[in-house]
Parts: structure tokens; sequence; C-alpha cells
């Protein structure tokens, strides 16, 4: 059942990104990108996260994709044309790329008998056990994060303001 | 044990007068400049005076020595001076004449531009050749060797706006370094070979050792014999001191005349230890020495510039000097080089008085008639004509007459036949200084109206006139001293004590004595007074009585007058063999290959490559964002197989 | 019917790797964008497994602050490719490579 709930979504995860890649307007590749943020919340649910699972739907896919949204279509962005690029891009980033997903899925492949696995309920973390670390323990980064995001609200206020 | 000498004082005096003359001299009055050089000169020669006069209560050989200059290991060399009866001589020549020419230039330069550059290079002149004669060991006397050559060139050059004046200085300069190179590699050989560059050391290994014959002492004894000649101006080096006459006259009078050349002999003379082991050296010495005298005088007999001719005479009497010491006899050579400096400096500065007379006036061929003009000139250089041709009682008879025997009676083979070249050489001498005489002061005055800028540098318009006092009293001077200056060496044959030979006997070993004994040294004597006047004879004949003969004799033997007259072609040999492919190698092969091609090509390389690598890096930084992601995930790739595999990684590839 | 952890952490290393090979393909900065965030959401998913695994509340604690600072950086990046968009009128990042306008 785990498994089969993990496929699924893990798929949907996939299929999303790479749609994200290959579409040509941005508007898609958001669509694609709010499906795979939704998965993800499936998969934080199966890993017994209900209030970041929550949050993920809240936060990302209902408000910053919200905000590209809002962005795309503010400044009327289209289709990508076929430019001059860079060849730097092709010749020496996709062997990094692929050098990144291989070397990464060899570790974890060859390291996963030292890893576990993930029973569904095995841990389970509720919105209050989390609290509780986040309010005692660290109060202090967290009326940080409310600062630091003011900060980012008097940014792009700033940033974006229109000048006279 | 005798308290200081306090020897080093007699350079640096005038070296300080150097120094305030050359570095104020431009802002001084010249009565400044004249006292500070003329006072530069006189303290060296008063404390001379006073140590000749107190010299025999001195213990020798007397050493000062003034400060370390190099250790190394085993070798050291010091700055140190000595002082023995062949330094005292030298010391009296230099510092005595020297005076009298400071006091004779303070008239005939009194209107050059840069007076006060005259006087600062001759103070520096005078602080090197004192520096050369007292010095030690050889290295100190190298020092004083290259510096006189230094002076030498500036003094040539010193009309600096003239070509051939500075050209004159330039090859003065190369043609010595020639010279230098030989001394150079001499000291090189001294010190592989004993270790020390210090005179008495190296005799006294020399001494220790009466195995060593020959060998490396010949070849010590030869690379010393190419310096002698360079500074000497000898066969093959002697090029240069002709070309020297572009200097003012009192510069050719003190440098070219009395001393710097003499530097060369002095030196033989004081490493005569290593010569009397090498006969081969000796021989060398000789044949060079009378082969020089001889093609000088040839050359001589035909110059038409008065200057040139007494310059070829230098030559050919520093040959005399060298056949001297080359058959042994260093005592009689050092006393030919006594007189030779008055007389020499006499005759020089009497034609400058001349040439000063006729303001700026240096061809024969239009002087003329000025016995009755300018009378004291006319008697002093009478006196000096008759001293160099050898005529009793005045000093050059004595002296040549001595090296004339000695060659005579040495055992080397060769000894008579270099007597009779000597010999011979001695009718030439006599025959073109009477040539000269008579061209000067007899006849008519052949002057014309136009005057000269030559030598001089200005025109005086106020027709010929007597020197100044201040020029004439040093050739009165020099005058009496060529009257007299041969009776310290008047051989015992003559009834004289030759006291010369006995002071330097303990520098030089004793002079030789023949088994013919005197009646042979008269009778020689006699050949060579007989010479002499044969030689005044034909010149009467040539230039007095029968003017229109030589220019007939010329046309008649026009192939051999031609060689003469062009000094045998030697500087165009010289010019064509040595000077034109050094300057096609500079040209072809340093300039354009090596200049160009090596140090320009390798530095525009290095420049190029860097410019390379430049434009090659400047692609990483496109501005191009996406390329720059690409190179951050590759970065990024390595750092996480790097942080997975540690940082021994390279050994992953062994 | 367990899913051993490695699946979850294999398949945030191939989102991961996407998004890389995005940033790289796409020429619209907003797709840019959003391919950043597509990286931080695979390395959400990696704490979160990892938290699971070890049974530690922090890593779930991490992925909080990584939203909130990744909201943050979302809004004022967009801030800021409004402001470029005002001067330069273009989305395509390879046309925004000089400093100077």
């Amino acid at each position: 059942m785990h498994l089969v709930l993990f496929l699924i979504f893990g798929g949907l995860c996939v299929a999303g990104a790479l749609n994200l890649l290959l579409q040509r307007h941005p508007i898609n590749s958001a669509l694609s990108l709010i499906v795979v943020m939704t998965s993800l919340a499936v998969l934080y649910l199966l890993l017994g996260a209900e209030f970041l699972a929550a949050a993920q739907v809240i936060v990302y896919s209902g408000a910053i994709m919200v905000l590209f949204t809002f962005v795309i279509m503010l400044l009327n962005a289209g289709k990508e044309e076929r430019t001059h690029g860079s060849k730097a891009a092709y010749i020496v980033g996709f062997p990094g790329a692929a050098a990144l997903l291989g070397i990464l899925t060899y570790i974890f492949l060859k390291q996963s008998d030292h890893l576990g696995s993930a029973k569904l309920g095995g841990y389970l973390v509720t919105t209050s056990d989390l609290s509780r670390v986040l309010f005692r323990d660290l109060l202090l980064p967290f009326e940080v994060t409310s600062v630091l995001i003011l900060v980012a609200i008097l940014g792009a206020v700033a940033l974006a303001r229109r000048e006279h | 044990m005798t308290s200081s000498l306090h020897l080093w004082l007699i350079p640096l005096v005038p070296f300080a007068g150097f120094l305030v003359n050359g570095l104020l001299g431009r802002r001084f009055p010249k009565a400044l400049v004249t006292t500070v050089a003329l006072i530069a000169t006189l303290i060296p020669f008063v404390q001379v005076a006073n140590i000749a006069l107190h010299f025999s209560s001195l213990t020798l050989p007397y050493t000062e020595q003034v400060a370390t200059w190099i250790t190394a290991g085993n070798f050291h060399a010091d700055f140190a001076f000595a002082l023995d009866q062949l330094t005292l001589i030298m010391l009296l020549v230099v510092t005595g004449v020297g005076f009298l020419i400071h006091i004779y230039s303070v008239g005939y330069m009194a209107e050059e531009e840069g007076y006060w550059r005259f006087f600062a290079y001759l103070n520096l002149f005078m602080f090197f050749m004192l520096t050369l004669v007292l010095a030690e060991n050889f290295l100190l006397m190298f020092v004083g060797w290259e510096g006189v050559g230094l002076a030498s060139y500036l003094l040539i050059g010193f009309y600096l706006t003239k070509d051939s004046a500075a050209n004159a200085g330039k090859k003065a300069f190369v043609v010595n370094r020639i010279g230098d190179f030989g001394f150079l590699l001499a000291m090189f050989l001294l010190i592989a070979h004993f270790g020390t560059l210090s005179f008495s050391e190296v005799f006294n290994q020399v001494a220790q050792h009466p195995e060593w014959q020959g060998g490396f002492l010949t070849a010590i004894a030869l690379f010393l014999i190419l310096g002698a000649t360079g500074k000497s101006a000898q066969i093959p080096l002697y090029v240069w001191l002709p070309d020297a006459m572009e200097g003012p006259t009192p510069v050719s009078a003190l440098i070219h005349a009395a001393t710097m050349v003499t530097a060369g002999v002095y030196m033989v003379v004081r490493t005569h230890v290593i010569f009397d082991r090498s006969p081969f050296a000796l021989s060398t010495i000789a044949v060079i020495g009378t082969a020089t005298a001889l093609f000088a005088a040839t050359i001589g007999l035909v110059q038409t510039d008065i200057k040139r001719v007494l310059a070829y005479s230098t030559v050919s009497q520093l040959g005399y000097m060298f056949l001297a010491c080359g058959v042994a006899a260093y005592s009689s050579g050092i006393f030919h080089l006594l007189t030779h400096a008055f007389f020499k400096a006499l005759l020089f500065l009497s034609a400058g008085s001349v040439i000063h007379a006729l303001s700026g006036e240096q061809d024969m061929r239009v002087m003329g008639g000025l016995r009755k003009k300018i009378p004291i000139t006319f008697w002093t250089m009478t006196m000096a004509v008759f001293a160099i041709s050898g005529f009793p009682p005045f000093a050059g008879f004595f002296s040549k007459d001595e090296i004339l025997y000695q060659a005579f009676i040495s055992p080397n083979g060769l000894g008579k036949i270099l007597w009779f070249i000597g010999l011979f050489t001695a009718g030439l001498t006599s025959f073109y200084m009477f040539r000269l005489w008579y061209l000067t002061f007899f006849g008519e005055s052949r002057a014309q109206a136009t005057t000269a800028h030559d030598d001089h540098g200005h025109g005086h318009g106020h027709g010929v006139h007597e020197s100044s006092w201040v020029m004439l009293t040093p050739l009165v001077i020099l005058a009496i001293l060529s009257g007299i200056g041969g009776w310290v060496g008047v051989p015992e044959a003559m009834g004289g004590h030759a006291e010369i030979a006995h002071f330097l006997s303990p520098v030089t070993g004793a002079a030789h004595e023949a088994a013919e004994g005197r009646s042979m040294e008269l009778l020689l004597a006699a050949v060579s007074v007989t010479v002499a006047v044969i030689g005044w004879f034909i010149a009467h004949l040539m230039y007095f009585a029968k003017p229109a003969l030589p220019a007939q004799l010329a046309s008649k033997v026009r192939g051999l007058y031609s060689l003469l007259l062009n000094k045998y072609w030697v500087d165009e040999l010289y010019g064509a063999v040595v000077v034109a492919p050094l300057l096609l190698i500079s040209r072809y092969v340093l300039k354009g290959l090596f200049d160009t091609g090596v140090i320009t090509g390798g530095g525009m390389a290095i420049g190029y490559s860097a410019q390379g690598l430049g434009a090659l890096v400047q692609r990483v930084q496109s501005g191009n964002i996406r390329s720059y992601a690409g190179w951050l995930a590759l970065g990024a790739a390595a750092l996480l197989l790097l942080t997975y595999v540690g940082f021994g990684t390279h050994l992953l590839f062994r | 019917m367990v899913v051993p952890i490695a699946y979850y952490l294999v398949l945030s290393a191939i989102l991961f790797s996407i998004g890389v090979a995005a940033f790289l393909i796409k020429r619209n900065i907003i797709s840019i964008f959003m391919s950043i965030e597509l990286m931080l959401n695979a390395v959400n998913l990696t704490f979160v497994a990892f938290a699971h695994q070890w049974h530690q509340v922090s890593g779930q604690i991490f992925v909080f602050f990584v939203m909130v600072v990744a909201a943050a950086e979302a809004a004022v990046g967009l801030a800021i490719i409004i402001a470029i968009f005002r001067t330069r009128n273009t989305l395509d990042v390879d046309h925004v490579d000089l400093m100077k306008l």
C-alpha cells in the first residue's frame, strides 16, 4: 500500500518535473510545478509530517506558485524563442547534472541497507510536537524568520515600485 | 722602523681636487679652479720631495696597508701602497712633470670653455697614475691602470663637440681595453698559480723556486706584454696614440709622453722577476720594442702635423724602453723613461707654445721662420731636439746609449741585430727631429693670412706672439732638466758613477758588465753620436740648404713615400680585418638574432601568451547566466564526488 | 510493504537533477526561478525522509525554515525580475548579459 502510493505520487512528481522542463510557455511550467508541489505534500504525509504537508500546500502551491502565476501574467511572458544560447550550459552543464544524478543515486542505493525503511505511521509528528520544539527550543530563530519575512516584504515593495 | 709616510695621501689629494673641481668647478671663478688644481698637485709633489730627501733613512721595502679589500677563502687583496727606489723615481716623474704641466695648462687653456672640466680630469688622471705607481699588488695597480685609460679617454675627447676628438677618445679606450684584457688574464693566471696578487708574495714564491722556468711563467709574461703594448702603444696596439693628438697639447705632454704610456714599461720592470724566468718573453719584448721603434720612426719621417711627428716619436722612444727591458737592462729602461719624460714633455709643451703662437696652426708646411719671433720657445725646443737626438751632454744621449750598449752586449742571440736596428732608428730620430726643427723655426715664413682653429679653438688675430710667462716657465725648467737630467746615469766608462743604476739595483738587479769593458762602451757611444750627426746633416741638407729636395725625393720614390705617409695603411687594415667583421657580427648576429629575436622576441612571446591565455579565460566571464549555471553544476558534481570519496581521490586514479 | 528510505532519496535526487537541467535549458527568467523552487523542494523531501528515519523532529523544523526562506526569496526575486523587465524589456536570460545597459 505504502509502496503503491509512493510510486503513484512519486511518478506524478517526476512527470510534473519533466513537464516543467519540456514546456515552452512558462505558465505551463508553473502549473506543472503546482502538480509537483501537491504530490510532494502527499509524500510528506506518507512520511508522517502532517504539518509540513499542510504547509506545503498552503504556502508553496497556494501562495508562492500563485505569486509566480501573477508575475507571469503581469509581465505577459510569452513562449520562449530560440536565441543564441550558451554552449557551456549544454557541454558542461548536462554532464554536470548527469554526474550529480549518477553520484547521488549510486550513493543512496549503495547505502540502502544502512538506511532503514519507511513504514506508514511509523513515525508521526503532530503539529503540537512540532510547535513544542519550535516555540520552546527554537524561539529565537522563529522570531528572526518573522523579521526576515518583514524585510523581504519591504524589499519586494521597494524593488517593484514604479520610479517617479 | 720608520714612522708612517702617509703614502695614501699622495693619490688622495689629487682625487679631492678632482671632486672639488668636478662637482663645483662650473660655478667657481677661474682663479679658484686654478688654485684648487695646482694645490692638489703641489702637495703630492712636496710630499714626494720630502720622502726623497729622507730616503736613505727609510727601511725598505716599505708597505702601508690602508684597508682590506677582498678576502675570499685563501685569497685576499688589500688597498696597500708600497715604496721602493723604483716607485720613488716614478713618483718624482709623475708629480714633478705633472705639476709643471698643470702650471703650463693654466696659460694654455686659459680661454677654453670647460676650463674647470679640464683640470678636474687632469687631477683625476694624477690620482689614478699615482695609484698605479704606488700599488703594492696587481689588483690595485690594475685599478690605476684602467683609471688612467679612463682619464685618457676623457681628456682626448675634451673638445667634445668635435667628432674626430670623440672618435679618437673612443679608439684609445677600446684599444687600451684589449691590452687590459691581457692584463686581466695574467692576473687570473697569477691567482691560479700563486694564490695571491701581492707583488712581494709572488716574487718571493718565484725566488724560492729556481726550477720554475718558462711554462706558465711565460704565459703570464706574454699576457702582461699584451697589456703593456696596449698601454704603452707598441705593436700591435699603438694605433691609438697618433689619434690621441686630438686632445689638448698639455694632455699629450702629460699622458701620452711622460706618464701614462710609461705605465707599461713600469709594469714590466716591476714584474721583471717573472720575465727573468722566461727568455722567450724577454726576446718577445725586445723584438716588439725594436720593431716598433723602427716602424714608428719611419712613419714620423714624412708626417706634416707637428704633433703627429711627436706622437710617432713617442711610440718610437717607448720602443727603446721596451728594448731595454727585453735585454734585461731594466734600470736602463727606467733611466730612458726618466729622460724621455723631460725632453718629450718639453717637446710637446713647446709645440703647444708654437701652436699657440700661430693661433692654432699645426701643419708644419705652413710654418717657418719662427726663430726670431718666439725666441724662448725656440731655445727650449732646441734643447729638447738635441736631447732626443742623443747628443752629449744632453739627457737623451746617456740613456739611449746605455740601452744600445746593453743590447749589444746582451747574451741574447739577437742582441747585435737589435743594436744595429736601434742605431739606425736613432739616426732616423735625429733626422726627423731636426726636420721638424728646421721646418718650424727656420727659413721663410710660409704661414697664410688666415688663422686656423684646430687645436686651440679660438683665433687671436694679433699675429705671432710669444707665450705668457705662465707657459714659458715650465718650458725653461724642463729645458734645464733635459740638459742635466742625464747626468744621474753617466756610466763609469765616461767618468761617471752610474748613480741611477746603482740606486735601482735593489729592485732591478745588477746591470750587466761586458767582458769587453769600457773601451767597447766608448766606441759604441762614438758610433751613436756619429749617426746622430749624420741625421742632422741630412736634415740640414733637405730642409735648410736645398728646400726643394724633399719634394723631388718624394716624387722619385712615390710608392714608399705614400706607404709612409699613410702609416703603412695599418688603421685601414685593422678597420677591415677587425672592425668590419665585428660590426657585421654586432649588427646581424647580436642585434638581429639575439637582441631582436631572442630577447625582444622572448619578451613579446610572453606578452602574447599572457594575452592569449587571458583571452581564453575571458570566455568564462561571458555574462551569460546559463553558462555560469553550467559551470556551477559541474563544480557541484565535483565537490560531491570529493566529499564522498574523500580528498584522497587522486589516489583512486593510480 | 515497506518503502526503503533509499527510494525517497533517489526520488529527491531525480527531482534535483531535473531542476538543474531545467535551469540550464530554460531561457525565461521565471522558468529558471521555478526550477530553483523545484530544487529546494527536492531537498525538503530529503530532510523529511531522514527525519522519518531517525525519528528526529529537527529535520521537519528545518524544512519549515526552508519554506519560509524560499517564500521570502521568491517574493524578492520576483520583484527583481519585475524591475529588470522594466528596464530591459526582455525576460530572456541570454539578453541580460551586460552589466551596463
